[in-house]
């Protein structure tokens, strides 16, 4: 029997059927093409979610909407107020609520539930929109969303948007696009009168520890209005008149791209990609903006002068980190591929190299970057699983490792350090104050005093 | 404001991950989803966050094709992958609301894995039926250990001198508690399911995939031949303590889940019975420190107002607690449904007539909330939820139950037992005397209380 040894974590095979999302970057080595943009193999242990996850995280921080569950209790309890994405005023996102459906609710269907909800809710919170998110058994029972929306609608006088995130629909990558999709309803609703020729819409940014107020104060000091930030500390007003920006700047390509691409086509607002994550592609994003706007030259020099103040801030304090750190080595697995480009930038500013690197949803254009990026004997991995990261991380000697909730414990148990560069972020990690914090929390976690009783391939010291 | 359809801020969740939860209480078991990849990844992160541990578990991917067409062939296909590649001794499979309502049945779908030749020789594929819209996540959980029950126990036709107790939803910690307690009165006990040394691993630079806590199968096989059953919770454990009755003619009693004094004279009271052995002194010991804790600090329990709220099995036994305490436990909610629950706690709140109690539907913390701001408390119990309630009314808190997200501790240290009662006691004095030295005026700040 082959468990034994496949299951000894430090000499484990790769699962069958996954050879094509795994490929170790040699010299010289065979040019295969990642596969990616597959579900999942059936009883693999993912670390993937699933389509309603995609459309709840892009939309939960819009604060001054309600968000509605329609479904059996669990999809809204699992999703509560999970993610730190801040409010500058109302929260009403951080309330979990559902139409909790019953048995008979799903033989009779839940369309009347549904209906009193809303009313229930609108009347009690009067929020300024509704999203209403269907799960999985929504599509089985076919009830009809979108009437009920319309109806609540017409009567309570607010947008009441339907989000079509049936669970097992695609993949988180489709829960994005329904979560566009609303959004797309909102926006042109409102009045783009007194709007900047030189303004913006960030997108992508869902305000993770104050994220997107620091990306906010860049952008307005160099003369830039922000119209909306979609989704963080976001809000409905913003989001209706966010056709009136002459940008968009995207983070998270992922979950934001259906989105600019839909503006583009019907409004005609172009956009780029940026990244906020490390001095170098933090530098760059306002660069990029600024360049968009030739005729301001201004804006420019004003970019300039806060990519020059702010790294002379920054940069002397994190020599510390980088003497101490140089040499080490980092795994990443994150959800989306773009952020992973950002973060091997981020961790070399520092003295690390990267052994590992790996996303949920990238896709081949993705991998094709990342393999190119990449120094030699890196591995890069696509939906990959715990026992797989075990093993690299081992074998690779990775000293710190990048990811999510599930990936946290994993890094622990091996002796390694980790940061969380996913909902549980606790600092803000994007701008240039956020590369220092990012190097402080690499540099605590990496040297904490913990490892030397927590030694790595098991035994006691 | 009066709701029809709404839950707001759920005190309960769905059913799956306390069929999760369960599985990982067996030796060498990887939990299965059958369902969407979202509702693995969510319990794996919750429990995670609860437990700071790795939680593996397998989902089936489910695809629109499988919705359409029925999810067997996912789940055949996991079985395969599963065995071939993780090697766990048994797979423990729970449905989920999208599984369910396409109509998956999981006998026949693991029966023909088995008929097929998809379960190796020696291994198990066991299952447990938890739709989301019935019940609670205690429901699932309740499930999942009747499925083990059921699916493993054998009667040889002769009785052992064994007895079985089933935990209801408790910690590592307050399973590893009840097996010493067993162990001190010298009682010969299978206790099922057991995530001691699961979900309270030590830290050993390996990730293990399978750790080395758990009931084992053969414990499980065996619980069929044991002379008797101690169910620890009449919601979350005594379905299966009647399934043992019914398959392989095994009695049972049910007790409360042993939080708190009387709870636990209750349970150590019956394990001596049913052991036939005598309550030893050190643990006769353990009972006098915490009546004598008890009556040291009687003044500043009695006639404390508390609200709380979390799971069935374990508000009965902890609100019968606070009232032993002197404490006034006014506001009382559970999201889980269930007659049995609503009919115990009737019992016993005749001592206290004036307390507000509703579990089921919308009974959330949005209602405690209410109650609480109508009758302010002095005190709130619950899971790691009540800290929005906590704050904004300025009330000490107590964390208890699950989920705990924000807190360590639970996983260690016992709640249940007489070392459970103490901590208990100590949690709930410590906060209530740190507000009361917030809140003194200076010259009514006591040095000594």
């Amino acid at each position: 029997m082959k468990g034994k040894e496949v299951m000894d974590t430090q000499n484990i095979n790769l699962l069958e059927g996954r050879e094509k999302q795994v490929y170790e970057k040699t010299a010289g080595g065979a040019e295969v093409e990642i596969a990616c943009d597959k579900t999942s193999l059936s009883g693999s242990v993912s670390q993937r979610a699933c389509v309603f996850c995609g459309s709840r995280v892009v939309l939960y921080p819009v604060a001054d909407a309600i968000h509605i569950v329609h479904g059996p209790i669990g999809c809204a309890a699992y999703t509560w107020d999970i993610r730190g994405a801040v409010s500058s005023g109302p929260e009403l996102h951080r309330l979990s609520f559902s139409t909790d459906l019953q048995e008979m609710d799903v033989i009779y269907g839940g369309e009347k539930k549904l209906y009193r909800s809303l009313v229930e809710l609108i009347d009690q919170y009067q929020p300024n929109a509704a999203f209403i998110y269907s799960t999985c058994i929504i599509g089985l029972i076919g009830d009809d969303i979108d009437a009920v929306c319309k109806k609540v609608a017409r009567e309570k006088g607010i947008p009441v948007l339907p989000v079509h995130s049936e669970g097992f629909k695609g993949t988180k990558k489709d829960g994005y696009k329904a979560a566009c999709h609303a959004l797309m309803k909102l926006i042109g609703q409102g009045s783009t009168e007194g709007i900047s020729a030189c303004s913006i819409n960030i997108l992508g940014e869902f305000n993770l520890a104050g994220e997107a107020w620091i990306i906010r104060e860049y952008y307005e000091k160099m003369g830039i209005e922000v119209v909306a930030t979609m989704t963080g500390d976001g809000r409905i007003d913003a989001i209706r008149r966010s056709h009136g920006a002459s940008l968009n700047v995207v983070q998270c390509s992922g979950s934001m791209t259906t989105l600019a691409k839909d503006m583009e086509e019907k409004y005609g607002i172009p956009f780029i990609r940026v990244s906020y994550f490390g001095f170098e592609d933090m530098s760059k994003s306002l660069y990029d903006v600024a360049q968009h706007f030739p005729d301001r030259p201004d804006i420019m020099e004003k970019a300039k002068e806060i990519v020059r103040d702010e790294i002379r801030k920054y940069y002397p304090e994190m020599q510390k980190f980088k003497a101490a750190l140089t040499g080490k080595k980092a795994a990443i697995y994150v959800g989306g591929a773009f952020k992973t480009f950002s973060l091997i930038k981020a961790l070399r500013t520092i003295g690390m190299s990267v052994v590992l690197a790996g996303s949920q949803t990238g896709n081949k254009e993705d991998y094709k970057n990342l393999k190119e990026m990449c120094d030699e004997g890196t591995v890069i991995v696509d939906d990959s699983n715990p026992v797989e990261l075990s093993k690299f991380i081992l074998e690779k000697e990775a000293d710190l490792l990048i990811g999510g909730v599930k990936e946290r414990p994993i890094a622990f148990k091996l002796g390694v350090g980790f940061c969380d560069h996913n909902h549980e972020r606790k600092i803000p990690l994007a701008g240039f104050i956020g590369m220092y914090y990012f190097a402080r929390e690499v540099y605590e976690s990496v040297m904490s005093p913990v490892w030397q009783f927590a030694p790595r391939k098991g035994g006691l010291r | 404001m009066a709701r029809e359809g709404l839950t707001i801020n759920p005190a309960k969740t769905c059913q799956p991950i306390g069929a999760m939860y369960a599985a990982l209480g067996i030796h060498g078991c990887l939990p299965h989803s059958h369902g969407s990849q979202g509702c693995c990844s969510y319990h794996r992160s919750t429990l995670t966050r609860h437990y700071k541990e790795p939680v593996m578990a397998s989902t089936s991917s489910f695809t629109e094709g499988a919705s359409v067409f029925g999810g067997q062939a996912n789940l055949l296909a996991s079985i395969e992958t599963i065995f071939s590649v993780y090697d766990p001794d048994v797979i423990a499979v729970h449905s989920t609301c999208l599984s369910e309502t396409i109509g998956d049945d999981l006998q026949q779908i693991t029966k023909k894995a088995k008929d097929d030749g998809k379960i190796p020789e020696g291994k198990y594929v066991i299952y447990a039926s938890t739709p989301s819209f019935v019940g609670s996540h205690i429901t699932g959980y309740a499930n999942m250990v009747t499925g083990m029950a059921e699916q493993f126990a054998v009667s040889t036709g002769e009785k052992t001198d064994q007895i079985n107790i089933v935990a209801g939803w408790m910690e590592p910690s307050d399973m590893r508690e009840i097996k010493s307690l067993a162990s001190l009165m010298d009682a010969k006990i299978v206790l099922f399911p057991d995530t001691s040394d699961v979900l309270d691993a030590p830290q050993t630079g390996k990730h293990e995939f399978y750790p080395k806590g758990g009931v084992t199968i053969d414990e499980l096989r065996s619980t069929g031949d044991s002379k008797c059953s101690l169910a620890l919770g009449c919601m979350s454990a005594e379905p299966a303590a009647i399934a043992l009755d019914k398959k392989c003619k095994v009695p049972f009693e049910t007790l409360d889940m042993p939080i708190g004094l009387s709870a636990t004279d209750r349970f150590i009271m019956a394990l001596s019975k049913a052991a036939g052995k005598p309550v030893p002194a050190s643990i006769t010991a353990e009972r006098g420190r915490v009546v004598d804790v008890m009556a040291d600090m009687e003044q500043y329990f009695y006639g404390k107002k508390v609200a709380l709220f979390g799971d069935p099995d374990q508000i009965m036994p902890l609100t019968e607690f606070l009232l032993d305490l002197g404490m006034k436990p006014v506001h009382i909610v559970s999201g889980t449904p269930g007659n049995r629950f609503e009919k115990r706690m009737k019992e016993i709140l005749e001592r206290a007539p004036y307390a507000n109690f509703k579990n089921g539907a919308q009974a959330d913390m949005f209602l405690l909330h209410q109650w609480i701001k109508n009758e302010p408390v002095d005190l709130l119990i619950g899971n790691t939820y009540g800290k929005y309630i906590a704050r904004d009314e300025d009330i000490p808190f107590v964390r208890f139950g699950f989920p705990i997200l924000d807190r360590v501790g639970h996983s260690y240290f016992p709640s249940v037992g007489y070392s459970g009662a103490m901590r208990l006691i100590e949690k709930i004095l410590g906060v209530l005397m740190d507000q009361q030295d917030r809140m003194a005026l200076e010259e009514k700040f006591e040095l000594v209380m």
